[in-house]
């Protein structure tokens, strides 16, 4: 589903800014990988990266998505291909309610894929169906995305995206952090029910706990832009114990 | 050795002065008195086409203004079905149309409310209607100031609304304020709509005024609104501004508010090349509270001012001023906000705010929140932005699936909702939303890359 080859990239127009120093990381249908590693590993970026924010450049390397590679495409054209990315600080947009802007989504995704635009009336009922899975506060959707949410009700909001979205690989870029165990139990909750062989998951983490309740089928470490290690869950809880210590020393010597 | 320089294109004005004063004699003594003092305070004043000193028109130049010529008096005719399509209509409204200034019974739709009356000016000055000779004018065309003086020099015609004490008024009251197409495309008039509210103890009314433009060629419009309101009276006000990018829209609206009345007045202005709106409250008596609230747009060469201020004059009074403006392509606006708290104005509370979103490198925004106050307890803030598209959000809408255009736009829609929101009767909404949905792709066509931050 994903493939990414010898990955490099920094921060557009700045010398010598490499964050991402060659990642190569193969996620397959319905699978769920845990990325990990300690702050500044480039964990974020490269979550963004595969998204296409443009304030980072690839300057090397490839990511295809079912074959092709998407780094020419625009964010947009990447979400209409099937992909998402939950947000660690999800922006808050003034005077834009969630129904539009998920209608408005929706519709560019359609228009992309030419097929027929969900009508109104359908849309309004699989929203409804949506907020009430979610357990989001109806109310809190009638009013302005994201403005005057808690933390845990702005996850709870791109958990809504997600099952509305139904994309094919979902990023989560450390959607866990701040968040109360309550909270954390809902975006896990999020993803478990949407966990299927069609679709995949990419959940970068700087704790093992979100992994308590979403148990991953691969977890790789990333050190300084690359992949250190990969394993199975107990990779995680190791992590737990020790700490990233051993591995930043290991970098420090190959670097 | 310095030159005296004469005030500017007073002689434009002149010609027309003379044919309009022998024309309209039939007028109460009064009246003429008023008209002649107007006259002879614009004879001294001119257009102000200096800037240098002028603090009302330091950011705005009215040179090419001065340099046109406008014919006066009425235009060709107009439709009904002209009117509807150029502004917001609704048949269960209370509607005047005032045609380059004059009152049209034909084209007005009045349903004859209890406890209204809604009459030309001309209709209310002959009748000498309620307190018409004490009221007209003496909020706006005495002070020394070019366009009132202009405009009250040719007043006689226009909008009368009172609303009867204890009246309530459930339907709202629209007024047309409507320049016509001659005909002859190159054409240009002047004209000086006017409007008087009188609204009574206890009263609510709800009172639209659009101003709209069916010629395509520059015109002149100075409209003078006069606002009482009485002890406990509301009167919620919507302005609507769509003249034509050629025409010259210099606005005025004077409120007198006596014990508890409110004033919550809301602009949508988005026409003309250079446009004002200059609005000032005038807190009066104990209680008496204000909102004034607008949403501008501006693109091409467009300027739009707007001129807001409050006095505080006597304890508890409660004012609040808030803007929004989205600027692009080359274009200007000034938000000018005024409050002075007077010494006996104890416990007043005043709030200014203008947010603006830049769409462009070339587009400018002089904002100059300012407070005056000389009472010692006081409630006030103030304060102005600037910002961009921000990239974060952009990208965020981005991700989800939405084109870059269609994010910036539901970006720019987003940022007028909370001001759009406040249009309340229905037919008035969707007017304005329309408007605003046409027009952000023109902002969006001039935009660049540096509104985008």
């Amino acid at each position: 589903m994903l493939e990414i080859t010898n990955l490099h990239a920094s921060v557009v127009d700045i010398e010598d800014s490499e964050i991402l120093k060659g990642i190569d990381l193969k996620v397959g249908k319905g699978e769920v990988h845990a990325i990990m590693g300690p702050n500044g590993s480039g964990k974020s970026t490269l979550a963004n990266v595969l998204m296409g924010r443009f304030d980072y450049e690839v300057t090397a390397g490839d990511v295809t998505f079912d074959g092709e590679s998407i780094l020419k495409l625009r964010p947009d054209q990447r979400a209409h291909l099937g992909m998402f990315l939950a947000f660690q600080y999800p922006a808050e947009i003034p005077g834009v309610r969630p129904w539009q802007f998920l209608k408005a989504a929706l519709d560019s995704k359609a228009e992309a894929n030419s097929v027929e635009k969900m009508t109104v009336r359908n849309f309004s009922k699989l929203f409804d169906e949506k907020v009430e899975a979610v357990g989001i506060n109806p109310q809190l959707v009638k009013r302005s995305l994201n403005e005057g949410f808690s933390g845990g009700e702005k996850k709870r909001n791109e958990m809504l995206q997600l099952e509305v979205l139904q994309p094919s690989l979902a990023i989560l870029d450390e959607t866990d952090s701040g968040l109360d165990v309550d909270a954390l139990r809902i975006v896990a909750e999020g993803v478990n029910s949407m966990r299927s062989p069609e679709r995949s998951f990419i959940v970068v983490t700087h704790y093992q706990r979100l992994l308590n309740y979403i148990t991953p089928d691969v977890v790789h470490i990333l050190v300084k832009g690359r992949i250190v290690k990969t394993g199975g869950p107990e990779l995680a809880l190791e992590v737990e114990k020790s700490g990233y210590k051993q591995y930043l020393e290991e970098a420090e010597v190959n670097a | 050795m310095t030159t005296a320089t004469l005030p500017a294109a007073v002689d434009k004005y002149s010609d027309a002065f003379a044919s309009f004063s022998d024309a309209s004699a039939d007028v109460p003594e009064w009246l003429k008195a008023i008209r002649n003092q107007a006259w002879a305070t614009f004879s001294e004043l001119g257009i102000p086409v200096k800037r240098r000193g002028n603090e009302l028109w330091k950011y705005t130049d009215l040179r090419p203004l001065a340099a046109l010529d406008f014919e006066y008096g009425s235009g060709g005719s107009v439709s009904l079905d002209e009117i509807k399509a150029a502004g917001p209509w609704d048949d269960a409204w209370d509607t005047l149309v005032v045609v380059d200034g004059v009152f049209s019974a034909e084209l007005s739709n009045l349903q004859g409310t209890s406890g209204l009356t809604a009459i030309s000016l001309a209709e209310a000055i002959s009748s000498g209607v309620g307190d018409i000779e004490s009221q007209l004018a003496s909020l706006a065309g005495r002070e020394e100031y070019a366009f009132t003086a202009l405009s009250t020099a040719f007043v006689d015609d226009g909008a009368y609304i009172a609303i009867a004490d204890d009246a309530d008024p459930a339907t709202p009251i629209h007024v047309v304020f409507v320049t016509s197409n001659s005909g002859n495309s190159g054409s240009s008039r002047a004209s000086y709509p006017r409007l008087l509210i009188d609204a009574g103890v206890n009263t609510l009314a709800v009172i639209i005024e659009s101003h709209i433009n069916l010629a395509e060629s520059a015109q002149l419009s100075l409209p003078v609104v006069e606002v009482f309101a009485k002890p406990g009276a509301t009167v919620r006000h919507y302005r609507v501004q769509m003249e034509n990018e050629h025409s010259y829209h210099l606005g005025t609206t004077r409120v007198q508010q006596l014990n508890d009345s409110s004033f919550n007045s809301t602009t949508f202005a988005v026409g003309a090349a250079i446009a004002r709106n200059d609005i000032h409250t005038q807190l009066d008596a104990p209680g008496a509270n204000c909102t004034l609230h607008g949403l501008y747009m501006t693109s091409g060469t467009q300027q739009q001012d707007q001129e807001i201020s409050t006095t505080h004059a006597k304890p508890h009074c409660t004012s609040n001023q808030f803007y929004k403006g989205i600027l692009s392509g080359k274009s200007h606006a000034v938000f000018s906000g005024k409050v002075v708290v007077e010494r006996d104005a104890q416990k007043s509370d005043a709030t200014q705010k203008d947010l603006n979103l830049l769409l462009s490198r070339g587009a400018e925004i002089d904002a100059k929140p300012s407070l005056e106050i000389y009472a010692d307890d006081v409630t006030a803030a103030h304060g102005a932005t600037a910002g961009h598209v921000d990239r974060d959000t952009l990208f965020y809408l981005q991700s989800r699936g939405v084109d870059e255009e269609s994010a910036k736009a539901i970006l720019i829609r987003g940022f007028a909702e909370e001001l759009l929101d406040e249009f309340k009767p229905e037919a008035l909404y969707a007017f304005v939303e329309k408007v605003t949905d046409e027009r952000i792709p023109v902002l969006l066509a001039e935009s660049d890359a540096l509104g985008t931050a």
